[in-house]
């Protein structure tokens, strides 16, 4: 990028910064006068909305922390009594934390959806998909190491069911997962010292979560932005600077972003949460129904529909690392479903289908659908929503890309949008 | 998720319908309408001070309220004590006292040597450990109270019709075990808190008949207060910030289309 | 944003200045309760005034309570400390000033301002040198020259009214604000 730098130091003092620490003309470059396609709709504002909540979840968490107690005699009470009844404002930066770990993933599973839809993931982008998964990935286990610490009933139990997945691993040397469970737990069962370590690493992965979002920002402005027609810029007229044009417009999405997410920290801050996790933990009772957090409940569902323990752990495990694998899945030579016909049903199949294994994890492992009389396992339901989620990658995205008549592409982007357009 | 979703919420329909209501399942809790409902909800402060009433007499000699400071009382949103009055309070209860001079706990009977509380002390719990909660009453032992209406689903909903769950009779054929109390709310219908609240269990110092529904409906709202204490100051604060965010939500949507005018 | 060849701002310019004031308006407002949740909790400062009773003390004795996070000294002084602290002429006094929170900051410091009953001594037990704890003098064990208390950190050397006479303090012992609420009874801050 510094070869096309429109910078140019404005002062003598900016002037001596920039042959030492060309910091200024990194962020010019990078978030003024970076050369955007013109045509990003409000999918793309996301990007933005997700850099903006990874800050609030990292400042709320760290004041927390200066009144968190991570033991587990005292974790459920420095929560429930210190921070939401004593100190000042504790409760909104505890809800606004909470809430925000749930908005969290309702915003980058938006992003991860239209990176799907627009074929973001396809050359010269496949770099830029993988990191974002690994985001997604260190998101999943910092969300779960931080829904332990306030150490009610459902922080216990998902703490001790998840580190449990592991001791499948017994089935195939014996002694290996019970080993590991025991160094996770550092001790016989999730306890105090299960809390303490857990509690570390919270606080620990998401400047790791940053630092990976530094490379996924620089692996996009290499390529630069993907967008809506899924075609490469063909020179200037198909660009506009980041400022004002994309600031401006996604400033305005996030504030409404915003508003969403504070109606809930206002008016509905216990909508995510699980009333069970008002009960401190007790390892002597496990609650009824131990339900994850919306978040993960697709891959909750995928887990409990294999009737087999360490074949149910890998099935689960297979379906973040299929992402992976994405770029090299998908076969089309065009990126944008707005040109798939096939893809753009398929795709909206596997939406629904995520949404579906999501509504079975939810509901208790023995559910099930009256449908015309005749019942229907959920656990069914879900099984055949995980074969078409693997089916998907594995078998339909090759398949499809190779027999699917494409429409017509724009000449470019700016034909399009002065054009007729869409 | 399922009730972020229509399309589920059809689905969840069909699956409710599947559930069969065997005799043992609890009933859904009845809808009630609180105060503190809605973006504009606050506490009714004469429930509160009644259902303080309540909890002062009838119960707290099971359930403690460990996280509720007598200073909270008198603290803003709360059931609006006055100082004094929340000083008078404290100072009616016997809390355990630290060790005297001698380093004793106990007096020379083993009795535990208390004193009386001041506004900086929490509720002190009717026993002094689980093990003599559940000797106490019939191996069951009585939740602490401070966070109940978020612990429970349903709310506060749940907490008033447990409450007023005591009057309706087993169906035909259901038995109840022994030393436990038919209510249909509760899973498992049996229940071993036997029924709190009476007629006139309490005298109401502002004339309020003490009927068992407006002693059920005081003492939710005290609980309700108990396990949200800051609802008031976060409706509030809620509506300033939402009406600020609208309003630069608007500003940033005329920049937007200033800004990209000659652009589309 | 203000065109130079043209200084009457534009609508457009007074959109922009408007939105822009708007966001940083709304983010001085919100960043006010990440600062303001590092003050005393309401559980703190419910403890921000305790009652003690005195009656247990004896004379000559010091009894040490805790108090917003220091030592309290309350000490029941003999007729012979109160006339030692009352007969130091306040002109030869360090520090001339009463340092009693129940007084005007100007309050001589004369043995009278030091107390609200001669008898009882009330003290903050911090040394206003660097905030050590003074260690209290006896007949049976002196500590310094003035029957007071003496800091073992460096050297300071206070009275039997709680003045610094001696060493690198600057002023007398503070008196915390507090009131009889009985005969022996008193509620501090």
């Amino acid at each position: 990028m510094a070869e096309h730098s429109s910078y140019v130091p404005g002062s003598g003092l900016t002037r001596w910064l920039d042959q030492r620490l060309p910091i200024i003309r990194l962020v010019n470059d990078s978030f003024v006068s970076f050369p955007t396609p013109r045509n990003l709709n409000f999918w793309y504002t996301f990007g933005g909305v997700l850099t903006f909540m990874l800050a609030i979840q990292i400042v709320t968490g760290i004041v927390l922390a200066m009144h968190y107690v991570p033991n587990s005699e005292m974790a459920f009470l420095s929560v429930e009594q210190r921070i939401m009844r004593e100190v000042n404002y504790g409760w909104l930066i505890r809800y606004l934390h909470s809430n925000g770990a749930s908005m969290f993933f309702l915003a980058v599973y938006i992003h991860m959806f239209r990176g799907l839809y627009y074929g973001s993931y396809k050359s010269p982008r496949e770099v830029l998909w993988i990191l974002g998964v690994f985001i997604y990935l260190l998101m999943v286990m910092t969300a779960f190491f931080g829904y332990v610490l306030p150490w009610g009933q459902m922080s216990f139990w998902g703490a001790t069911v998840i580190t449990s997945l592991f001791s499948a691993l017994d089935q195939l040397v014996p002694h290996l997962g019970t080993s590991i469970t025991t160094w996770l737990w550092g001790g016989f069962a999730v306890d105090d010292a299960t809390l303490n370590r857990f509690f570390s690493l919270h606080y620990l992965m998401p400047f790791v979560i940053a630092g990976v979002v530094g490379l996924h920002i620089w692996a996009l402005h290499v390529p630069g932005n993907n967008n809506p027609l899924g075609i490469d810029v063909k020179g200037p007229q198909d660009m506009v600077p980041f400022h004002p044009y994309y600031t401006v417009k996604d400033g305005f999405f996030l504030v409404l972003f915003i508003i969403v997410f504070l109606s809930f920290v206002f008016y509905a801050p216990n909508f995510f949460g699980n009333p069970d996790n008002y009960i401190q933990a007790n390892p002597m009772v496990t609650p009824t129904d131990i339900v994850p957090e919306w978040y993960l409940l697709p891959f909750y569902a995928m887990l409990r529909s294999v009737p087999q323990k360490l074949l149910g752990v890998l099935v689960m495990g297979g379906a973040l690392v299929s992402l992976l694998f994405l770029p090299w899945l998908d076969s089309s030579k065009v990126r944008s479903c707005r040109f798939r016909p096939l893809m753009k049903q398929l795709f909206w199949i596997f939406a629904a289908d995520c949404v579906l294994l999501g509504f079975c994890g939810s509901q208790t492992a023995d559910a099930s659908w009256t449908i015309a009389g005749a019942q229907l396992p959920l656990v069914w339901i879900a099984r055949l929503g995980t074969l078409f989620y693997f089916a998907f990658f594995w078998v339909l995205m090759p398949w499809i890309g190779k027999i699917e008549v494409t429409r017509p592409l724009p000449e470019s982007i700016a034909q399009s949008v002065l054009g007729d357009g869409e | 998720m399922r009730k972020l979703l229509p399309l589920l919420a059809v689905v969840a329909l069909v699956s409710a319908s599947a559930v069969a209501q065997s005799s043992s399942e609890p009933v859904p809790p009845k809808e009630m309408k609180w105060s503190f409902d809605g973006v504009f909800g606050t506490y009714d402060r004469g429930a509160l001070q009644r259902g303080f009433q309540i909890y002062k007499e009838v119960c707290s000699s099971c359930h403690s309220l460990n996280m509720v400071a007598f200073h909270d009382l008198a603290g803003p949103g709360g059931p609006g004590f006055t100082e004094l009055q929340a000083k008078a309070i404290a100072a009616g209860y016997k809390i355990p006292a630290e060790p005297n001079e001698r380093g004793e706990i106990t007096d020379e009977r083993g009795n535990r040597l208390t004193r009386p509380g001041v506004l900086a002390d929490h509720f002190p719990q009717p026993f002094p450990n689980e093990q003599a909660a559940r000797a106490n009453n019939g191996g069951a032992l009585p939740p602490d109270l401070s966070l109940i209406i978020k612990a429970r689903n349903g709310g506060a909903d749940y907490v008033y019709s447990i409450l007023t769950g005591f009057t309706e009779t087993p169906p035909h054929g259901f038995a109840v075990m022994s030393g436990k109390y038919y209510n249909p709310y509760f899973a498992g219908r049996n229940i071993s808190m036997p029924p709190p609240l009476k007629r006139g269990s309490v005298s109401f110092a502002d004339g309020t008949p003490a009927s068992v529904s407006n002693e059920a409906k005081a003492v939710v709202t005290f609980l309700a207060w108990a396990s949200e204490p800051q609802l008031e100051a976060r409706h509030r604060i809620g509506f300033e910030v939402l009406a600020f965010l609208l309003l630069l939500a608007g500003l940033l949507f005329l920049a937007y289309r200033k800004v990209w005018h000659d652009k589309h | 944003m203000v065109n130079a060849t043209n200084p009457e701002p534009t609508r457009r310019d007074f959109l922009y200045i408007a939105t822009g004031a708007a966001v940083t308006v709304g983010a001085a407002f919100a960043a006010w309760p990440f600062i303001d949740q590092m003050n005393p909790s309401s559980a703190v400062l419910a403890m921000a005034s305790i009652e003690v009773d005195l009656a247990a003390i004896q004379p000559g004795q010091q009894v040490i309570f805790k108090w917003r996070g220091h030592p309290l000294f309350v000490r029941r002084r003999t007729a012979k400390e109160i006339a030692a602290a009352r007969a130091v002429p306040v002109s030869s006094l360090v520090d001339g000033l009463a340092r009693n929170a129940n007084l005007k900051d100007s309050a001589p410091a004369s043995d009278e301002n030091r107390v609200i009953k001669p008898e009882w001594l009330v003290l903050v037990g911090v040394c206003t040198h660097l905030g050590c704890i003074p260690t209290v003098s006896t007949p049976q064990s002196p500590q310094g020259s003035f029957g007071g208390w003496l800091c073992h950190c460096h050297g300071s050397e206070y009275d039997t009214a709680g003045r610094i006479r001696k060493g690198p303090a600057p002023q007398n012992l503070f008196v915390p604000p507090y009131a009889f609420t009985g005969p022996t009874k008193i509620k501090i801050g």
